[in-house]
């Protein structure tokens, strides 16, 4: 494996680096086993030739590419032709507006350029490589799918384990609730079907919605779904940053405080009706990320309290103050004491007063906090599904929404190293590729890799457990041609399948949109 | 002879020159596809929704001074959102305008002095009028679509009840009302969206229509959705109807402008469209632009050393907390950057000094980091790369209501965007305010008013320098631009410095700076003294 050759200027140096900037050659080779696992990981995983070997082999570009052309993989549709890619090569070079024919073209630029990471832009109504022909007014864009990303520091306020960079399994729990509540409300409040969710390789998740009425959702259409989803409002500056008496609909006066029926959903009723945010609330931000137990965390819940129940916050800070730093009272015991409080101070204020405001302060905690400004606009480019993340080697696999909470992005996300090596033993133990060296592989065009990868799959026998799939022409004409791909045979395979599954569903609705089209205009 | 040089001339031009047949009725060319009819329309409603051009008979002269008439009132909303006016005191300046220029009266107005036909035609046509001047960019579109909702939705509401409904009546909406059923089903999550129907809520009817149609309904929750159909109550209608005016006028523009080549062969009419949309370009923006132009200071050169004192000094608190997140974190994220770097820009600091500012500023980056991410950025904001566009510096207008700062943010408006007690610990921090001057401040925060508390710090911290209460930026000008806060108070410090010296910045003036807080400080003892009975 190339651990030694030169790393690109720009990409920082593992964190070990200097302990092993400190020995000498000799000791070169102690200092290695030193060095966290992790670190090679990430050097392998990143490293030009993997990279290059992962897009030659693994990254699914014909799938890619149906599900962006939304249609069949041999009739490329201005969903494709005119859609911009964005590259960001080693170097840090960022080069824009390129787009291509099909998936072959796509594959074969990807591999010639090499780059860290590409990102997926909006149809526009010319090619963009084609921009400076055509008119100014003549190129805009027109249609891309509705996204949004969720990115773990927004949380950073309220999550304990780790902080800006890092993620753990523990702070997933964030964004797992994040997902649920915004897969209910993009599916139930806006009709929304095909929603794919992508593991950002680091610390987030995106969220690509292909159905056809969102991706031509205009600017204020989509400014109006983000308004719609975003909770969570104010600076760094601001404590209390939820207010639903202002946004729900007027908790003024005589009338009720009434919670909007979406945030109600996510908040849900009492004891077994309980939402996933108060399910999250509990679980992750009162047990698990233990969220009130440092000072400055109970100071900012006390500021969180009705501001007019000031007897009660008293006695909640003298309680809190006295306890002795050994038994400190944890989370969970604290808000049992502000429950206590709210119980204490009769029915009616209870209802009124506290009620609203213990929701306000869950809905801070646990609302998802999406950042708004990769939804508002239609021109944003967002990186694309099975891309690599320079910074952990991971590849961006998508994600069942039902299945978000069980995954942990520290060991379930396949790396490149890891995937190169399960294909390298898949094919030492199954003959074909057995002894030769990797660099047989190494075909350009995607009709070559297959041809070796038949060669390879012979031992392997054939699966056909896709064939039932009869609604994509594209695969049944891949999987006759050649038997196993090469994700296939890597722990990848999963995440292809989901993601196959995902563009099968939007390709039928393609279809019957345009049979209806079809009938209508010979009824005419 | 149209060709004239002065084309503010033109209307008089026009009407003393116009001979019989030049006065002739532009009906044809207003929109020739339309098949004229001579009839003269009668004029139903007082509103309008702008479905069929007029087919009467138009002179020059007419065509011309109304449309300008209507431009009037149309610059006045436009200058109105760029001055950050409440739509409330929008509307009432547009309401005295409107009876000046544009009068419409209902109809149980009518009487002798009183035309109502008249004035519904003048309305009808100058609406057509600039339909034509307005529709040739998509940038004057876009204005003018904005403009003209603007006002019908003054309109729409000081319209009388009954004559509005009438008038919705004869626009045929294929609003699909929901049922009974639907309704009783659904009862609990409709009530909850608009609590204030729930004593009402038998008699309330809901119309289904696609969520996009009501788009600031949904962006503020105001509104119930299910599976993409948004569930309007009745007293929101006016969403709706403004929503179907806007995509109408925006839709029917571009027809309009398409059609447009074919008006070429008239050399009487493109004239005076030309000079309208001109106007309404110049017109606006001068009277917005003049006054952000106005440099700090002609003579002084603005150097990266100065910038701490002078901000600490003079800048409005905006600014001043961006300066100490910058002292403190030594980074600042994207939109607070953008912020404070063009207000930077318009104070007079040269790119170079900018530079040499942000680059010392971030100290814990290494110089490759900084020249990758963030010099770019920098230059952008004056214009020196990418599309190149001189960008202004923001107006409260936009610092308020634009690109809000989210969670970890530190842009936007410290009189808006902090909580009560961060305002009032900085205000205590940075200006060593009295209980009382805050109280103040924080009062008219509360209510939303946060202009006036920005002024009324402005008011506090220059009073030693003879500034009294509501004097504002002076003549009783509040603060609009933060630019214009600091070009006041600095302009101010050196008045009262010696008349038009040049005051210097470094080692000894940083001296005087403190003193002049020690004076603040003295004068708060005097008012809390005042203040005792």
């Amino acid at each position: 494996m190339p651990v030694a050759s030169p790393l690109p200027a720009a990409r920082p140096p593992p964190p070990e680096m200097d302990v092993d900037l400190d020995f000498d050659d000799e000791q070169d080779r102690d200092a290695f086993s030193s060095l966290d696992e992790r670190a090679i990981e990430v050097r392998e995983s990143s490293d030009p030739m993997s990279m290059l070997q992962y897009y030659r082999r693994l990254l699914p570009f014909k799938q890619l590419f149906t599900w962006l052309n939304q249609d069949l993989s041999h009739q490329p549709s201005r969903n494709f032709t005119h859609r911009e890619f964005a590259f960001t090569l080693q170097n840090e070079a960022y080069l824009r507006y390129n787009s291509f024919s099909d998936a072959d073209q796509l594959k074969r630029e990807v591999c010639r350029l090499n780059p860290a990471r590409f990102e997926i832009g909006p149809v526009y109504s010319a090619k963009p490589k084609d921009r400076k022909t055509v008119q100014k007014s003549g190129f805009r864009p027109t249609f891309r799918e509705l996204v949004f990303d969720i990115d773990m520091t927004d949380y950073d306020e309220v999550r304990t384990c780790c902080s800006g960079k890092g993620i753990c399994r523990r702070c997933w729990a964030f964004i797992a609730v994040a997902v649920r509540v915004l897969d209910q409300a993009l599916r139930e409040d806006f009709g929304f079907k095909h929603l794919l969710w992508v593991y950002s390789g680091r610390r987030g998740i995106h969220c690509w919605v292909s159905d056809r009425e969102a991706c031509e959702l205009a600017d204020d259409a989509r400014k109006a779904i983000v308004g719609w989803l975003e909770v969570i409002k104010g600076s760094s500056n601001q404590v209390k940053k939820v207010d639903t008496s202002s946004t729900g609909g007027g908790g003024m006066g005589n009338h009720p405080r009434s919670l909007h029926p979406s945030l109600r959903r996510a908040i849900g009723g009492d004891g077994p009706a309980s939402g996933p945010l108060k399910l999250a609330f509990v679980d992750t931000v009162l047990k698990d990320q233990d969220c009130f137990r440092s000072r400055r965390h109970w100071e900012t819940l006390l500021q969180l309290l009705p501001s007019t129940e000031t007897e009660a916050v008293g006695r909640l800070r003298t309680k809190w103050e006295s306890s002795s730093p050994h038994s400190e009272r944890s989370s969970l015991e604290k808000w049992s004491d502000v429950m206590e409080a709210a119980h204490r101070s009769g029915e009616h204020r209870s209802k009124s007063i506290w009620r609203p405001c213990l929701e306000d302060i869950i809905l801070q905690y646990t609302y998802p906090r999406i950042d708004s400004e990769v939804s508002k606009h239609l021109n944003h480019l967002l990186k694309s599904p099975f891309v690599v993340h320079p910074a952990t080697g991971r590849v961006c696999v998508p994600l069942d929404p039902e299945k978000v909470a069980d995954f942990d992005p520290e060991s379930d996300c396949p790396t490149v190293a890891q995937l190169l090596r399960e294909l390298n033993s898949w094919e030492a133990k199954n003959g074909g590729g057995g002894g030769k060296p990797t660099s047989n592989m190494r075909a350009t065009t995607a009709s070559r890799a297959n041809h070796s990868a038949r060669k390879a799959g012979q031992g392997g026998g054939a699966d056909n457990e896709d064939d039932d799939d009869d609604d994509d022409d594209s695969k049944g004409r891949t999987s006759a041609s050649s038997p196993r791909q090469d994700w296939e045979k890597t722990s990848l395979k999963p995440f292809v399948e989901l993601f196959q599954r995902h563009c099968s569903a939007i390709v039928k609705e393609t279809r019957q949109h345009r049979k209806a089209q079809e009938k209508f205009s010979i009824d005419f | 002879m149209f060709r004239t040089a002065h084309p503010t001339d033109r209307v008089n031009g026009a009407a003393s020159s116009s001979s019989s047949s030049s006065n002739h009725a532009a009906t044809t060319t207003i929109h020739p596809t339309f098949n004229s009819k001579l009839v003269k329309p009668k004029y139903q409603h007082r509103l309008n929704f702008y479905s069929t051009p007029p087919t009467s008979e138009v002179t020059i002269e007419e065509f011309e001074t109304w449309a300008i008439d209507r431009l009037k009132v149309l610059a006045e909303i436009e200058s109105s959102s760029a001055r950050n006016r409440s739509y409330a005191e929008t509307k009432e300046v547009i309401n005295s305008q409107l009876k000046r220029y544009l009068p419409l009266s209902a109809n149980t107005a009518a009487s002798k002095a009183i035309h109502l036909d008249l004035e519904r035609r003048k309305d009808h046509v100058s609406h057509f009028v600039l339909r034509l001047a307005f529709c040739r960019s998509e940038e004057l579109r876009r204005r003018f679509v904005k403009a003209e909702t603007t006002l019908f939705r003054i309109r729409f509401e000081t319209d009388d009840t009954l004559e509005r409904e009438s008038f919705l009546k004869t626009l045929n909406f294929d609003w699909q009302a929901v049922t009974l059923e639907e309704k009783n089903f659904y009862r609990e999550q409709l009530v909850s969206v608009s609590p204030r129907i729930a004593s009402t809520f038998e008699s309330e009817t809901f119309f289904k229509v696609h969520w996009t149609r009501v788009t600031d309904l949904v962006e503020r929750r105001r509104v119930f959705v299910r599976g993409g159909v948004a569930w309007v109550p009745m007293k929101e209608q006016s969403s709706l109807v403004l929503a179907e005016f806007q995509s109408r006028l925006s839709r029917d523009l571009e027809l309009t402008a398409k059609a447009l080549p074919r008006l070429d062969e008239d050399d009487r009419l493109l004239p005076v469209l030309s000079h309208l949309s001109m106007g309404f370009m110049a017109g606006i923006s001068n009277d917005y632009y003049a006054n952000a132009s106005i440099a700090a200071d002609g003579e002084t050169v603005i150097t990266a050393d100065m910038v701490d004192s002078l901000i600490k000094r003079h800048a409005p608190m905006c600014m001043r907390n961006l300066h100490e997140q910058l002292e403190e974190k030594h980074h600042l994220r994207h939109y607070a950057r953008l912020q404070y770097n063009l207000f930077l820009k318009e104070l007079g600091l040269p790119i170079e000094e900018a530079l040499i500012f942000w680059r010392r500023s971030f100290s814990g980056i290494t110089d490759d980091k900084f020249n990758k991410e963030y010099r770019y950025n920098i230059r952008h904001g004056y214009g020196l790369e990418g599309r190149r566009l001189n960008y202004p510096a923001k107006s409260c207008a936009r610092i308020l209501t634009q690109d809000q700062p989210g969670p970890q943010d530190n842009h936007g408006c410290p009189f808006r965007h902090f909580s009560p007690q961060n305002l009032s610990s900085a205000l205590s921090r940075h200006y060593s305010l009295s209980v009382n001057e805050q109280s103040e401040i924080l009062s008219a925060v509360k209510q939303g008013h946060y202009h006036v508390g920005c002024t009324r710090l402005f008011e506090l911290t220059h009073s030693k320098l003879g500034v009294k209460k509501g004097e504002g930026l002076g003549n009783g000008e509040s603060v609009s631009h933060p630019n214009r806060y600091f070009e006041r108070s600095w302009s101010k410090f050196r008045q009262v410095q010696g008349e038009g010296e040049v005051v210097r910045l470094e080692g000894e003036d940083s001296n005087q700076g403190e003193e002049k807080v020690k004076e603040d400080g003295d004068h708060q003892v005097d008012v809390e003294m005042l203040s005792l009975p």
